[in-house]
């Protein structure tokens, strides 16, 4: 018993059990200080939905062994011009939300091709440029933002008559297209809500990136991550290996985001994309993927523990101590994970 | 001759980046119609506020653990130390001192913590330290947020005791009696060192004040920093710089110094936020030091340092150049198209691309060297 504990202790890692602890004595705290667990719990379900994809994005750049996907902002911005080009020409409901994916998916597929091929002439730095080349896109399509011939209405500013706003509502067109199909209860009645379609949309892309990984190309894009010197003696072109990882990363990331966004509905344009890696990154990190390595279950439970803690810590320790702490261990948890996986002894010498 | 073009040449592709900066400021300022006078005033003024903070990123590039984006912990202590000598309403140099001397051992310690962070993330010491900024930040939070206060946020029971940091002045404390404002007006210390001796020069019409005090202050450590590159210690990181294997076997203490590197340029990084809040007059207690990397980095990089090597000429034509722009952009943007906003956004584009384009350069050149001695191994070179 003891020796199956410390092997279960040895797996998850210690900062996985200590935050798994911490969000279940949130859960079980929750109803003494008179937060509702239901509602809790549907947030956290909604919030899980949300960012799901996003969080999926890093799995093939992590196995390929291009590190941690901080160039996420890149992908997310293809799913932004998805997005705005949608509701520019008025698409609405669930075939505007798949006329913005079809949109975003070309732009996220040549954004990545490009992005892939920075990131091949960097190998063994590509953690620090990625972040790089995700803020100056950022930059970029800030400037783009103010410049793009979009002119409808309910996207550019209402006096300067041109650049679109910071950020744009997507009811009228496709806002929880996904999260209320099929969905349990409602979000808005303040019972117990599941986001089913979402849930669905999200499962499909697990199995579809599982699936994948289980083809030739996706075991050979393992075996660049896990050896590349012993790929590349097996005859696998690694750089067209890392290549295909990258641009599918790049196009979960716009399709995450236009999941996010139709949940969320809004769409943040300008600086709103800037750190939305960071989240994601240190979500796949709790649930156990290091820099190398990453599964389907470390994308659900991390996702799952990040942002239940997420969800929990505002209304459970605002209760508790009367001061928002939240914002605060948000910081300290998310990048303290991050430090976890990067100073990891196994992994420096890789 | 072949000679004086080759050499022409290498001078171009090497300070290829101030370059294109001259270049572009050359354009952008008749554009943004500022005056000759008002330009220099500003860098004269921006030069001495930022040098010393960009000349603290000298040492860790010696040692070869690139650019220290650490650095952002020396910030924070040195804002803690201001916020306390403000409550204090210590004035004018002695302030100063003192805010130093408060937050010189924190960040010693935060210098030796990243120090061992990093040395326990060797090869990816840049997005290590870079992260370790944010969380260091969260802690700060914490600290400032919760900690310092009138009252405390919680109670040890039975004792009646507060955990907290005394602060008493109501003008720091948000209104819940714990917690620094956002805001904090620096005024007896505003200018305290710029205008301890300060000299003034007629340039055309205008007046230009010159700090003399700080720029004093800059030489001393410019100095310092040549006299330390030639002691035992600055050879070592010299030698670590250029190989940390061959450094290992010829005795140096790796780790140590590389320790040592980070603790100096923590604690420079806190007087230089010190010497750059005096001169602000104002802090943002949750912002300031938010930028100081980052703007410090992009500064170095556009003087025409790389990831690998930087010089003390690099800080000040990179401070001059990248300020330069930072105060012209946005009314060159306003000029050119119309909008103030696009030149705004430009120059965050700037600070971001020259960093991401300096990485990029710096990690090709290393991989294809690498690539080139296993060829040479491989027998085809």
């Amino acid at each position: 018993m003891v020796a199956k504990l410390k092997k279960f202790i040895e797996n998850a890692g210690w900062p996985r059990i200590i935050i798994g602890l911490f969000l279940v004595s949130l859960y079980i705290a929750a109803p003494m200080v008179n937060v509702k667990v239901l509602t809790s719990l549907s947030d956290t379900l909604v919030r899980v939905g949300m960012n799901g994809v996003l969080v999926l994005a890093m799995v093939p750049m992590v196995q390929s062994g291009c590190g941690l996907n901080f160039g996420l902002p890149l992908g997310i911005i293809a799913g932004l011009l998805g997005a705005t080009t949608s509701i520019q020409f008025q698409a609405r409901g669930l075939a505007g939300f798949g006329f913005a994916m079809l949109v975003a998916v070309p732009i996220a597929v040549a954004l990545g091709f490009i992005y892939a091929q920075i990131l091949n002439r960097v190998k063994g730095e590509e953690m620090m440029i990625a972040t790089y080349v995700g803020f100056s896109s950022v930059a970029v399509m800030c400037m783009a933002w103010l410049l793009l011939p979009f002119n409808s209405p309910v996207m550019i500013w209402g006096y300067g008559g041109s650049g679109l706003r910071t950020t744009i509502s997507t009811e009228n067109y496709w806002r929880h297209v996904l999260s209320d199909f099929l969905a349990f209860g409602s979000d808005t009645s303040g019972t117990f809500y599941v986001p089913t379609g979402m849930f669905i949309f999200f499962f499909l892309m697990l199995f579809l990136v599982w699936g994948f990984f289980r083809t030739k190309t996706g075991t050979a894009i393992t075996a660049v991550g896990s050896n590349p010197e012993f790929a590349r003696a097996s005859g696998i072109d690694v750089n067209r290996m890392r290549t295909i990882s990258v641009i599918l990363s790049t196009v979960l990331g716009a399709l995450g985001i236009l999941v996010y966004e139709q949940s969320f509905g809004f769409i943040q344009l300008y600086m709103g994309p800037l750190y939305m890696a960071f989240p994601a990154v240190a979500a796949i990190l709790l649930g156990g993927a290091s820099v190398n390595k990453a599964t389907m279950v470390n994308v659900v439970v991390g996702t799952f523990l990040f942002q239940g803690i997420l969800t929990m810590t505002p209304s459970v320790i605002n209760s508790l101590l009367q001061s928002d702490m939240s914002e605060v261990i948000r910081i300290i948890v998310s990048n303290g994970m991050i430090l976890y996986a990067l100073t990891r002894k196994t992994q420096v010498k890789r | 001759m072949i000679d004086m073009k080759d050499n022409i040449k290498h001078f171009l592709i090497s300070n290829s980046v101030p370059i294109i900066f001259i270049a572009l400021s050359a354009f952008a300022i008749p554009l943004s119609g500022f005056s000759y006078g008002y330009l220099v005033q500003e860098m004269l003024t921006r030069l001495a506020r930022n040098s010393f903070l960009v000349l603290s990123l000298l040492i860790p590039i010696m040692a070869g653990m690139g650019l220290n984006f650490g650095m952002v912990l020396g910030a924070m202590a040195g804002q803690i130390g201001l916020i306390l000598v403000t409550d204090w309403s210590v004035v004018g140099i002695p302030g100063l001192v003192l805010a130093a001397i408060i937050s010189m051992p924190i960040a010693a310690v935060l210098g030796y913590v990243c120090g061992n962070v990093l040395n326990r993330a060797k090869g990816r010491e840049m997005v290590t330290s870079y992260i370790l900024g944010f969380f260091i930040n969260g802690i700060y939070q914490f600290v400032v947020l919760y900690l310092i206060g009138i009252k405390g946020m919680l109670r040890i029971p039975f004792t009646g005791m507060d955990i907290r940091i005394p602060v008493t002045n109501p003008q720091l404390v948000l209104s819940r009696g714990y917690g620094i404002r956002n805001a904090i007006n620096l005024t007896g210390l505003r200018h305290a060192l710029d205008n301890a001796f300060q000299f003034n020069v007629p340039f055309g019409s205008a007046v230009i004040d010159i700090p003399v005090s700080t720029y004093a202050l800059i030489a001393f450590f410019c100095v310092f920093i040549v006299w330390f590159r030639r002691t035992k210690l600055g050879q070592d990181m010299r030698a670590i710089g250029q190989d940390m294997a061959v450094a290992d076997s010829s005795g140096i203490a790796v780790e140590r110094t590389r320790i040592i590197a980070i603790v100096i340029s923590t604690m420079l990084a806190a007087f230089g936020q010190i010497i750059f809040l005096q001169n602000i007059g104002t802090m943002n207690t949750y912002n300031s030091h938010d930028q100081t990397g980052m703007f410090s980095i992009a500064a170095l990089l556009i003087g025409g340092a790389t990831v690998s090597k930087a010089s003390i000429a690099n800080v000040f034509v990179g401070v001059t150049l990248f300020h330069l722009m930072f105060v012209v952009s946005p009314m060159a943007g306003k000029e050119l198209i119309g909008q103030a906003q696009l030149g705004e956004y430009f120059r965050v584009f700037v600070s971001y691309g020259i960093i991401a384009v300096a990485l990029v350069l710096h990690a090709w050149k290393r991989y294809q060297e690498r690539e080139r001695s296993r060829r040479g191994l491989r027998g085809e070179a």
